[in-house]
């Protein structure tokens, strides 16, 4: 077993900096690694990714079709792959069917194509409630779903990823595939809301 | 394990709140624990089921109380203390340094990485073996009681659904996050009716979740 409660013991921040020092001072790591990694994650990875892919989806349907069939091939073509990314299954939206995705377990998440998860989705109330009152809780965050719309909910519990292809917004015909992946949101990527055409 | 991981379904938690303004790391901590958390596999010689493993280890007041980058901090230090590449209490010691104290560090330990086989890279696996189960099979979650790892939420045991897809097999979580072999097994998207997850005043969903074929049984 790990350590037992340690209410005592000194805050994470200087942890953080503990760790790090017995990790370099030892040779496993440089702190430029760490660096790198960290940068790559704010800047290069991220849900900016994933509306590429959504944007493509919605202009282009040969790679929509690719894209529902083959999830990991069609997003590897546009250059996204990597860690948390082994299989991506992209699940679409319609007028019937609504999707969105949780992990109970621990914070599964489509790297290559959304970046890490933000704190909402890592949240206690998120991983309890969306198994069993998805309705609720989407109402709750801001997405309320008519009665006759389906709810499938993907619980991320093997290596499986999965990323919500949502319905492109009405009014959008004129615009380019640019113009629409920036209409294109993280949250509506995950099915807790819907993508406007502003 | 029955930990405080296992969350699906639990109630209590309150509601959720979205800050569009959130940064990818909120605090600089953040970032290092992240990166640190991610490399502590390779250092300790284990793998991503183990480091989930080490996650639901923590105790429950660790698990919340420092949020999702606290524990990837305290689940790197379970990881590389376990596996003998730092020594019990060397963490808290150098931290205690750091701010001023000034106490022992305990002396290094021989190293203990554990020594088992790997089929490969990453997590799926191609194996010859004929699938249990097709799509539009009724299927039951198996009330299975472990104390070690699994993939197998607890809202799901003993509850009866239908397999939707079969996905890549992969390696057994089960087995693999205790070094006791890779174990690859299909793996089959199967879908629970929310009335049978949560009774029959439930709202109405389709709950779809991953699961090994030896967490199925036919019904």
């Amino acid at each position: 077993m790990a350590d037992t409660n340690t209410t005592d013991r000194l805050p994470p921040a200087v942890r953080a900096e503990a760790l790090e020092s017995l990790l370099t001072e030892r040779g496993l790591v440089k702190s430029e690694v760490l660096d790198g990694f960290i940068n790559r994650f704010v800047n290069d990875v991220g849900p900016m990714n994933g509306a590429k892919v959504v944007a493509k989806a919605w202009t282009d349907p040969d790679y929509r079709q690719h894209l529902l069939a083959d999830g990991t091939g069609a997003i590897s073509e546009l250059g996204f792959a990597g860690p948390q990314g082994e299989h991506i299954v992209v699940v679409e939206n319609s007028d019937d069917v609504h999707n969105v995705v949780v992990c109970t377990l621990c914070s599964c998440y489509p790297w290559p194509v959304l970046g890490l998860p933000p704190e909402w989705y890592k949240d206690p109330a998120y991983r309890s409630r969306m198994v069993r009152e998805p309705r609720t809780l989407l109402s709750e965050m801001g997405l309320d779903l008519d009665d006759g719309v389906e709810v499938r909910v993907w619980d991320s519990s093997a290596e499986n990823r999965y990323l919500v292809l949502p319905q492109r917004p009405e009014g959008t015909d004129g615009l380019s595939e640019e113009e629409l992946a920036a209409l294109v949101t993280r949250d509506a990527m995950v099915g807790v809301a819907k993508v406007g055409a502003t | 394990m029955d930990g405080i991981h296992d969350m699906g379904g639990m109630q209590g938690w309150g509601t959720v709140a979205i800050d569009p303004d959130e940064p990818v790391f909120r605090e600089p901590w953040h970032g290092r624990a992240f990166a640190m958390g991610a490399m502590s596999m390779g250092l300790s010689g284990t793998n991503l089921d183990a480091f989930r493993h080490g996650l639901e280890r923590l105790h429950p007041y660790d698990y919340l109380v420092d949020g999702y980058y606290g524990r990837w901090l305290a689940c790197a230090e379970t990881l590389l203390v376990d596996s003998g590449v730092l020594a019990p209490g060397a963490v808290e010691a150098r931290a205690r340094n750091l701010t001023g104290e000034t106490v022992d560090e305990p002396a290094d330990v021989e190293e203990n990485k554990p020594t088992y086989e790997r089929g490969g890279a990453g997590s799926l696996r191609e194996i010859d073996e004929v699938p249990a189960f097709s799509p539009g099979d009724r299927v039951r979650a198996k009330d299975m009681r472990t104390g070690g790892h699994t993939r197998m939420p607890g809202y799901i045991r003993g509850r009866t659904g239908t397999v939707y897809a079969l996905r890549p097999a992969a390696l057994l979580p089960d087995t693999n996050a205790h070094f006791l072999g890779e174990n690859p097994q299909h793996v089959y998207t199967v879908e629970f009716d929310s009335t049978e997850l949560w009774g029959p005043d439930a709202e109405a969903a389709a709950l779809r979740i991953d699961l090994f074929e030896s967490y199925l049984e036919a019904t």
